[in-house]
């Protein structure tokens, strides 16, 4: 095969025009760890503002997803957790953020409801908590009661993989593996920023995490470019 | 929480003697994350996190860190032999299909039912709830570690919790400076005592009934 047939490896700045006001973005990673850091800095970069952000959680003031929150380009954040990013509370009290929480392992089942071509998904998480049931249907199977959890898709999903072949195919590092495998089938299209571009053929087909299929665009990553919570002392 | 290393480590020590061989356990940030410390070496259990770690080891030495490989409270960790990484959905998957022989966690209250509040303190602190409803609500068994009181003072056991649930009815132990407890369907009983308490004590600073067990065993200090 020859290089980059697919023609889905590219630079960051032939991104630009796919990122836009207003719109939904999921992204990969867990505190940061598996987020695209390339990726991020280019949504900043591209000035988009009044973002639906969609992932695990805020991240840290100024590591991963949580640099997008700090600089206000957020108006919606669907989570699970913003404990680590004390700028998304404060935005919240001040009524400059929404935010919408779900149980960690309900939102992923949600965003791979929305990658796997589902409405939804049934979960008791939460059932009787209202910050979880608000405006949620309740349906009964088999005797048990459950709410109707909707799926999630988005605009534009941005992933971080430690390889991906010319065709996307994906495997991860480590716990940066994460959400970025249900990320990378949830959005409308998918940018994967991968620290080692190979050609098709490289990885071992056994091994591939994420099928190309679900991927649309590749970009080289420079790797992680702030300081981690750990090595802040 | 405002509580002493040996206090700390007093309560981790108790909790590390749940951990039976074989076990699949998540920990809690804070005190939970001590309890490893505790256990013989090479003891058989698989530590599970929430962002996709089953097998999770210590912290690795300074100098080794791996930015990729960290707990879900973000510190560097290490893999132990036999240990493998997974997607946060099959993370969750086995925390909702009841994998989790046993889970330690924090708390802000315990209800005498075993109801848990330890993610929200309305108009204070919303980090939002992690991971903690399906942990709660699904782990085989729920241990709680936490100081017995509040910063003001007052007992974090309580009739009824008055912070919003993180899972009704979840909550099997509770350990805290003053003794252990286990919620049984009559209410909190008090199996173990921290020497230098005696019941009483216990009775006094609890703002929910407590009961005796046959035998109270006395932890000693040292």
């Amino acid at each position: 095969m020859t290089e980059n047939m697919f023609k889905k490896v590219t630079n960051r700045s032939s991104l630009t025009p796919l990122f836009k006001d207003g719109m939904s973005i999921l992204f990969g990673g867990f505190g940061g760890v598996g987020t695209p850091p390339g990726l991020v800095d280019l949504i900043l970069e591209t000035g988009i503002k009044n973002l639906t952000l969609i992932g695990t959680d805020a991240g840290f003031p100024d590591i991963g997803i949580g640099k997008v929150i700090t600089k206000k380009r957020a108006k919606k954040l669907i989570v699970s957790h913003i404990g680590s990013n004390p700028n998304a509370g404060a935005y919240m009290n001040a009524g400059e953020l929404e935010i919408e929480f779900s149980p960690q392992g309900t939102l992923i089942e949600r965003i791979r409801a929305g990658g796997m071509g589902l409405g939804g998904i049934l979960s008791d998480i939460g059932i009787e908590a209202e910050i979880v049931n608000r405006n949620k249907e309740k349906v009964k199977v088999a005797e048990k009661e459950y709410l109707i959890e909707p799926a999630i898709t988005s605009d534009v999903a941005i992933v971080y993989a430690k390889k991906a072949d010319d065709y996307g195919n994906l495997i991860f590092d480590k716990s940066a593996r994460n959400s970025n495998p249900f990320v990378a089938t949830a959005g409308k299209i998918t940018i994967v920023e991968a620290l080692e571009i190979v050609p098709c053929g490289t990885l071992n087909p056994e091994e591939i995490i994420t099928p190309g299929v679900f991927v649309d665009y590749i970009v080289e990553s420079k790797g992680v470019n702030w300081q981690w919570a750990w090595e802040q002392k | 929480m405002g509580m002493g290393a040996e206090i700390r480590k007093k309560l981790a020590k108790r909790a590390a003697q749940e951990i039976k061989q074989g076990m699949l356990v998540n920990l809690g940030i804070g005190i939970p994350s001590l309890v490893p410390d505790f256990l013989p070496k090479n003891f058989p259990v698989m530590f599970h996190a929430e962002n996709g770690i089953i097998g999770m080891g210590p912290s690795p030495e300074s100098g080794k860190e791996d930015g990729n490989l960290c707990n879900a409270g973000g510190h560097p960790v290490t893999l132990q032999t036999g240990g493998s990484y997974c997607d946060s959905a099959t993370a969750f998957g086995i925390i909702r299909s009841e994998r989790i022989d046993l889970t330690i966690l924090g708390a802000l209250q315990v209800s005498g039912n075993g109801d848990l509040a330890n993610w929200i303190v309305p108009g204070k602190r919303i980090p939002g709830m992690g991971g903690a409803m399906d942990l709660a609500a699904k782990a085989k068994k729920v241990i709680v570690v936490m100081n017995h009181f509040d910063k003001s003072g007052a007992s974090k056991l309580v009739k009824a919790c008055t912070l919003p649930l993180t899972a009704p009815n979840c909550v099997h132990m509770i350990i805290t400076e003053l003794g252990v407890f286990t919620v049984t369907f009559e209410g909190l009983v008090l199996t173990d005592l921290f020497e230098t308490y005696t019941f009483d004590d216990v009775v006094a600073k609890t703002d929910t009934e407590v009961k005796r067990a046959n035998h109270i065993r006395i932890i000693k200090e040292r």
